[in-house]
């Protein structure tokens, strides 16, 4: 299996963070191998059968757009596929996909076999090697912060061997010190059973990592055919499949969707959860990890919220060729009896087979604080961290991270610089930049409402304003790049010509009176057609373009009035030409906030700048610095506790010390 | 940078002259704006006199004051940028007036300057020595730790209070748009049967609430006013024909003979501006000339400032000649000040002694909202006016139960301009909302409101949102 103990990248961990960093890593032309401590492991989904949703829609399109696999294996996989948030604009329109998980599993893991450079093995990492000579930091004055103590040469394992490596990347999720919690019981475990990773937490916290306990739960799983779905409400999927790789944007699917179910828990579920709250583990103390406020457990639930009557709970197909029924949005610690007492009490549960209980996992991860917006450590030099281990929670999440780590290891071994994206340019730099520049005391989860720029970052636009970006940065197939470069210029030569583009002032009348007053007779009242009807009477002829940014007009309305210079588009680049033409003027708005921030982003700040020494900072901010170390003046903005105030000290600073220095 | 901004650079109180400063790009495109009669070229730094208006190109401009217009053109300036000085009247008043004109242009890109600002961005483009860079930093931050200061105490005072509450019915309607952003498939309350009913209309809902937040931020303005009395006083204009007694009466107010008063009409031939204290509150007394057809050039300019002075006031008082029938002077008067139709508003029928020809009927058949007073402005008499006119001042403002220094006051242009920022913003969500536009773009807008009340009160917006969203709703998986 091991055909040469010397490989240039080692990932430790084999879920969604660790396959993306493997195959970014092995693409790019590095000797790679990931470990995991069971081959079931890869790229396997512990929790809900889902991949995608808000703000995690966005994450898959954009580590597509990247090169990466995400959006690619869910399209292979996927057994269900809606598009959330229809009813609102684009800017927040999320696809969401059930999975077959077991052929999400299958297929990732022959994308890996087939990879070349890249060895899949199975075995436990108990420790990194470390060069303490190499430490390439300057000696830090300040005392403070987190200093780079070496630089990581390889791993050993369990099995006693030592591998070495130029770069190592962590992603070993809920695996790390993986301990299972069901009412009192207390296992020693991974997700599922799987075989956890013991020693490595010990190790790093050796080396001075700043390890931490947090906790996450799943729900319990049951039998399809115990379930009665009579007493459940169907949510099917959509009728139109939009894929969410960009390489699959032409294909058409044609599947047997299998539909999820929708049923509530009552008074008495809530009665028989409060009467035996005391048994649950989070209720125990056995639990020092802290878990994340937007995935509560069903007893937290029901304990803060005791005004609520019911909670929702969805009941979805983990695959095509298993009975497992997921339960979500019922996540438990309680024993084994109280969980069957309550899911039984709920509409449609009443005679359900268990076939997992419900459980809360607690796991080692890292403050993110000690990394570097690159995902790079800043205790040891070359070690790359990804996913659960640097405090987020969800497969995007995770993926999202992997993709970035395997495309930084590899530019960091080549003395290349690495790839930071944005806040304005991806939820993948909001991500990052959040857990890097805030840290985090809950499992993050990306949400739409956490990236300012939301009307830039839509999942329409993830190959525009990526793509390129993934091609220079060596992720992203020339085949892909093309294709991107062909759809653009298509895309922008029908933009340009909608700019122009007018009718005649009867047609283009007449056009407006059709869609924006008779065609609205069942929604709009009689006076406020009329009224629409005098505006329109007065109204200029418009360019086509002006015409598309009226809200009820569409592309495909324009058809009606155009000629045959309009070009037959595809679907998606249709879309693309609506979306940009009618959000123009909505992304004015963000365009001033948006220079202002790439203005202070492209202010970068040394590594090793004391800032103890700089005079005018205050004493809140001189710390907060001095342990985040900020690589941007943008970054250090963003830091609670830097003022504005700070920010101006550190602009005169950078300012006064490039003037001296040319002198 | 693309922005432009903007400040008072000369120091608060009374100077004869002041000086609003602007700094970058739009510089110029603001001396356009806001001078009457600006020439098609500028020439940089030359001096231009002219009409200060809010907008030039509209067919009949509101004069805000008369000042000298000097443009220099950047790098050959204090901060390297494109600058504009207008240098105006030394009252408060008037500067804030321009201020406000300048950053309520509708140019794109002008807000007021950050506390040092201009001496930042001059050292950033190289027009400061670097061993000036310590000297930068000490101002910025003395300016900082002085707006800091200012901030912390409204955080403290009843304008805290206010704004923290709009802000939290707007921290309640974003949670409840994140959520329905974020969560589009969960049953946030109970009453509704499936997930698609609840956020059903929601879009309305958000444009009730939404319009119960603008009138807040609209009352805190209306607030501004009182603010402002606390700060520069109510501005009292006393008007009336020459020689009615409007000097006498000033005088008798201020307790002191600062005003001439001769038997000469004619006499003031400027206004004249006066601070008094009634019942604890600054009184501004503007003394105007008469208003009457004059060929006297120097008179002519004195009536023209009080017209302006009129339009300005807060509470006017007309002085008539009781002693004589209304003649075409006082009906000039009249007729200005009905078609003011100011609601504050005192008569006092003076020189009572002299014989009442002029009863208060014959005001009030004229001005039936005036409070009307008879008296003579000699001696003792004058006292007991002055102190009667005094309480129906505090009448009038009905402020004799406020004690202004604790009061719900906006004392701040750039609170009052970050304000409304906020109305600006909500009141395009809710425009947006109603078009059918999307959620997201509108939420948008909110968050701006949200941020710049915030700014207020020196709150960083943070993670409240979601803070507000998981300790409200219930959710996730």
């Amino acid at each position: 299996m091991i055909s040469n103990d010397r490989y240039n990248i080692i990932v430790i961990g084999a879920g969604h963070a660790g396959c993306e960093a493997g195959l970014a890593s092995a693409r790019m032309g590095m000797r790679t191998a990931i470990f995991c401590t069971d081959i079931e492991s890869v790229a396997m989904m512990p929790c809900n059968p889902s991949i995608g949703g808000t703000g995690k829609g966005h994450l898959v399109r954009e580590i597509d757009a990247l090169g990466g696999e995400m959006g690619l294996n869910i399209d292979k996989t996927f057994i269900q596929s809606k598009m959330l948030n229809t009813s609102k604009g684009p800017a927040v329109h999320s696809l969401r996909a059930q999975a077959d998980k077991h052929r999400y599993h299958q297929e990732m893991l022959h994308t890996i076999e087939q990879q070349e450079r890249l060895d899949l093995i199975a075995g436990e990492i108990t420790g990194l090697v470390v060069d303490k000579e190499t430490a390439a930091g300057d000696e830090d004055t300040s005392g403070q912060g987190y200093r780079c103590t070496g630089r990581v040469t390889g791993v050993t394992t369990a099995d006693g061997r030592t591998l070495s490596a130029d770069a190592v990347i962590i992603c070993t999720g809920t695996f790390l010190g993986g301990k299972i919690f069901i009412g009192d019981d207390v296992t020693v475990s991974g997700p599922a059973g799987m075989p956890p990773a013991c020693e490595l937490g010990e190790n790093l916290r050796e080396l001075g990592f700043p390890v931490r306990r947090f906790k996450t739960g799943t729900p319990a799983r049951m039998l399809r055919d115990t379930l009665d779905y009579s007493k459940m409400k169907e949510q099917k999927g959509d009728d139109h499949i939009v894929p969410f790789s960009f390489m699959n944007e032409d294909k058409t699917y044609d599947i047997q969707q299998i539909s999820c179910w929708l049923s509530y828990t009552n008074e008495e579920t809530h009665r028989i959860i409060l009467d035996n709250i005391h048994r649950s583990a989070m209720y125990s103390g056995n639990i020092v990890g802290v878990g994340p406020r937007y995935c509560p457990s069903i007893e937290d639930k029901v304990s803060r919220f005791t005004d609520r009557k019911r909670h929702q709970l969805f009941v979805e197909p983990e695959g095509l060729d298993t009975d497992w029924m997921y339960i979500q949005g019922m996540s438990s610690s309680l024993p084994e009896d109280v969980q069957h007492a309550f899911y039984s009490t709920i509409p449609g549960l009443e005679h359900a087979s268990i076939v997992a209980p419900a459980y809360a996992i607690e796991y080692d991860c890292v403050d993110p604080l000690s990394l570097k917006p690159s995902l790079e450590s800043k205790i040891l030099d070359n070690l790359f961290c990804a996913g659960q281990f640097n405090g987020s929670s969800g497969y995007e999440e995770a993926a999202a991270q992997g993709l970035i780590a395997g495309i930084n290891a590899v530019r960091k071994l080549r003395g290349e610089s690495p790839l930071v994206l944005r806040r304005d340019q991806a939820y993948i730099g909001v991500l990052i930049d959040d857990l890097v520049t805030k840290g985090t005391n809950e499992p993050y989860r990306i949400m739409t409402s956490r990236a300012e720029y939301r009307l830039l970052l839509r999942q329409d636009n993830a190959d525009r304003r990526l793509t390129p970006i993934g091609y220079e940065y060596g992720s992203v197939s020339e085949e892909r790049y093309q294709r991107y470069l062909t759809k653009t210029e298509r895309v922008d030569a029908e933009i340009a010509r909608l700019r122009s583009k007018r009718t005649d002032i009867d047609s283009f009348r007449a056009f407006l009176v059709r869609h924006e007053c008779d065609l609205q007779a069942g929604v709009l009242d009689e006076a406020t057609i009329e009224r629409k009807k005098r505006d329109i009477a007065e109204t200029g002829n418009q360019t086509f373009a002006d015409i598309l940014r009226r809200p009820v007009i569409t592309y495909d309305d324009l058809a009606e009035i155009d000629d045959e210079s309009r070009p037959s588009l595809g679907i998606n680049e249709k879309t693309e030409v609506e979306v940009i033409l009618k959000y123009d003027g909505y992304i004015r708005k963000q365009i001033n906030e948006v220079e202002k921030m790439r203005n202070l982003e492209s202010k970068n700040l040394s590594e090793d700048l004391v800032y103890n020494d700089i005079k005018g900072l205050r004493l809140e901010a001189r710390q907060k610095l001095t342990e985040i170390r900020p690589r941007t003046l943008g970054q250090a903005s963003r830091i609670s506790g830097v003022s504005p105030a700070d920010i101006n000290v550190l602009l005169i600073y950078l300012e006064k010390e490039m003037r001296s220095s040319q002198r | 940078m693309s922005e432009t901004i903007a400040a008072i650079s000369t120091a608060p109180g009374e100077g004869g002259i002041g000086i609003v400063r602007v700094s970058g790009p739009a510089s110029l495109d603001i001396m356009r704006k806001m001078m009457s009669g600006c020439p098609d070229e500028v020439t940089p730094r030359h001096a231009y006199y002219g009409k200060v208006v809010a907008d030039s190109y509209e067919s009949d401009p509101e004069t805000i004051d008369e000042a000298v217009f000097l443009y220099m053109k950047g790098p050959a300036s204090y901060t390297g940028e494109d600058m504009l000085e207008i240098q105006g009247h030394g009252s408060n008043v008037s500067l804030r007036a321009i201020l406000r004109a300048v950053v309520s242009s509708g140019i794109d890109g002008v807000r007021m300057a950050e506390p040092g600002e201009f001496t930042k961005t001059a050292f950033l483009n190289g027009k400061m020595d670097l061993t000036q860079a310590e000297a930068v930093i000490d101002i910025i931050k003395a300016k900082t730790e002085l707006s800091l200061g200012i901030a912390e105490s409204q955080k403290e005072g009843r304008l805290g209070d206010a704004v923290r509450d709009i802000r939290s019915m707007l921290l309640d309607i974003l949670a409840e748009m994140a959520v329905d952003i974020d969560y589009p498939e969960s049953e946030v309350y109970d009453e509704y049967d499936s997930p698609e009913e609840e956020s059903k209309d929601s879009s309305s809902e958000f444009v009730n609430r939404l319009r119960w937040v603008i009138s807040d931020v609209q009352d805190l303005m209306d607030s501004a006013y009182i603010g402002r009395i606390a700060r520069e006083g109510v501005r009292a204009v006393i008007a009336g024909k020459p020689n009615a007694g409007k000097s006498s009466l000033m005088n008798a107010l201020l307790g002191e003979g600062r005003v001439i008063v001769t038997d000469v009409p004619g006499t003031t031939r400027d206004t004249v501006e006066e601070t008094a204290s009634v019942a604890g509150i600054p009184i501004v007394l503007v003394d105007t000339a008469g208003l009457r057809e004059t060929e006297d050039q120097v008179e002519k300019i004195g009536i023209e400032r009080t017209t302006r002075a009129l339009a300005s006031a807060d509470i006017v008082i007309l002085v008539f000649d009781g002693s004589e029938k209304l003649d075409e002077e006082d009906e000039k008067v009249l007729q200005f000040i009905e078609k003011m139709n100011t609601g504050n508003l005192i008569a006092v029928i003076n020189k009572e002694d002299l014989g009442r020809t002029v009863s208060s009927e014959d005001v009030l058949s004229r001005l039936p909202d005036a409070s009307v007073i008879s008296t003579s402005l000699i001696g003792s008499a004058a006292n007991e006016a002055a102190r009667r006119i005094s309480e129906k001042i505090g009448e009038i403002l009905d402020l004799g139960n406020i004690d202004v220094r604790e009061s719900n006051i906006i004392t701040n242009e750039r609170h009052l301009q970050l304000l409304r920022n906020a109305e600006m913003n909500l009141d395009e969500a809710i425009v947006m909302l109603q078009n059918g536009e999307p959620m997201e773009v509108a939420e948008l807008s909110v968050r701006y409101a949200f941020n710049s009340l915030g700014t207020i009160i020196g709150e960083e917006a943070g993670d409240e949102v979601l803070d507000r969203v998981f300790s409200k709703f219930c959710l996730g998986k």
